[in-house]
């Protein structure tokens, strides 16, 4: 029996559950129907599936290696500020193209109208556009 | 113990990333294609943090940080791109 430290089973329970959660994002992003169901595994899971990643790394260079670098910390921070922007941009590049009828799929429900913003005004992307040349209705 | 995680990890992320390639090629809407290349770029993050513990060095950290910079940026242009059929106005 090899002699197995507190660190190497975190490490090491850190990675796999990583590994499991970036299989589990493109699994997803293969799978779902629609691009807005799409969006979600990529974000959420492979982010926090790299995020753990990166905390196994955080441990294994101190704790293993006896190194220290702050790098890892800072490529965490970017990708959790960055997913959701990305995201953001994506769906709203999606809607445009919907809205103008390039490459609709009918799985994205688009065509039968946005849900009311509650706010007595329409959506904020579509603002100062000439929405009687899209084809969401509103 | 370490060694097998990291196989193990290593080998779940190649084949996320085969089906993200698979997700690439397929589309069926380019905002499909521009999801599955950010991915990509993510899960290459994934891989060179991967290889850095197989290997023990942290010498390719600058281009995991490269990697997460440029493909946010790229990511955003394309979108850009797709929204106004310009990047820079």
């Amino acid at each position: 029996m090899m002699d197995v430290g507190p660190f190497e089973i975190l490490i090491s329970a850190l990675l796999v559950i990583g590994g499991v959660f970036a299989l589990v994002g493109s699994w997803g992003l293969t799978r779902m129907p629609s691009l807005m169901t799409r969006l979600h595994g990529p974000t959420k899971v492979t982010t926090l599936g790299v995020g753990s990643l990166l905390v196994a790394s955080m441990i294994f260079f101190p704790a293993i290696q006896g190194t220290y670098s702050a790098h890892e910390l800072l490529i965490t921070l970017f990708l959790f500020l960055t997913a959701p922007i990305s995201a953001n941009m994506i769906a709203k590049a999606h809607l445009h193209r919907q809205g103008r009828q390039i490459d609709p799929n009918p799985m994205d429900h688009i065509a039968e109208g946005l849900p009311e913003t509650g706010l007595g005004t329409g959506w904020a992307t579509f603002e100062g556009l000439d929405t009687d040349q899209l084809n969401i209705p509103r | 113990m370490i060694g097998i995680a990291v196989l193990f990890a290593i080998s779940c992320v190649g084949l996320a990333m085969s089906m993200n390639l698979w997700r690439l090629a397929r589309g069926p809407t380019t905002a499909d294609r521009i999801l599955a290349l950010d991915t990509l770029t993510i899960n290459a993050i994934a891989l060179i943090v991967l290889m850095q513990i197989q290997q023990g060095s942290a010498v390719y950290f600058e281009a995991a940080l490269l990697l997460a910079m440029v493909g946010f940026v790229g990511t955003v242009a394309y979108c850009k791109f797709l929204l106004r059929g310009d990047i820079v106005e």
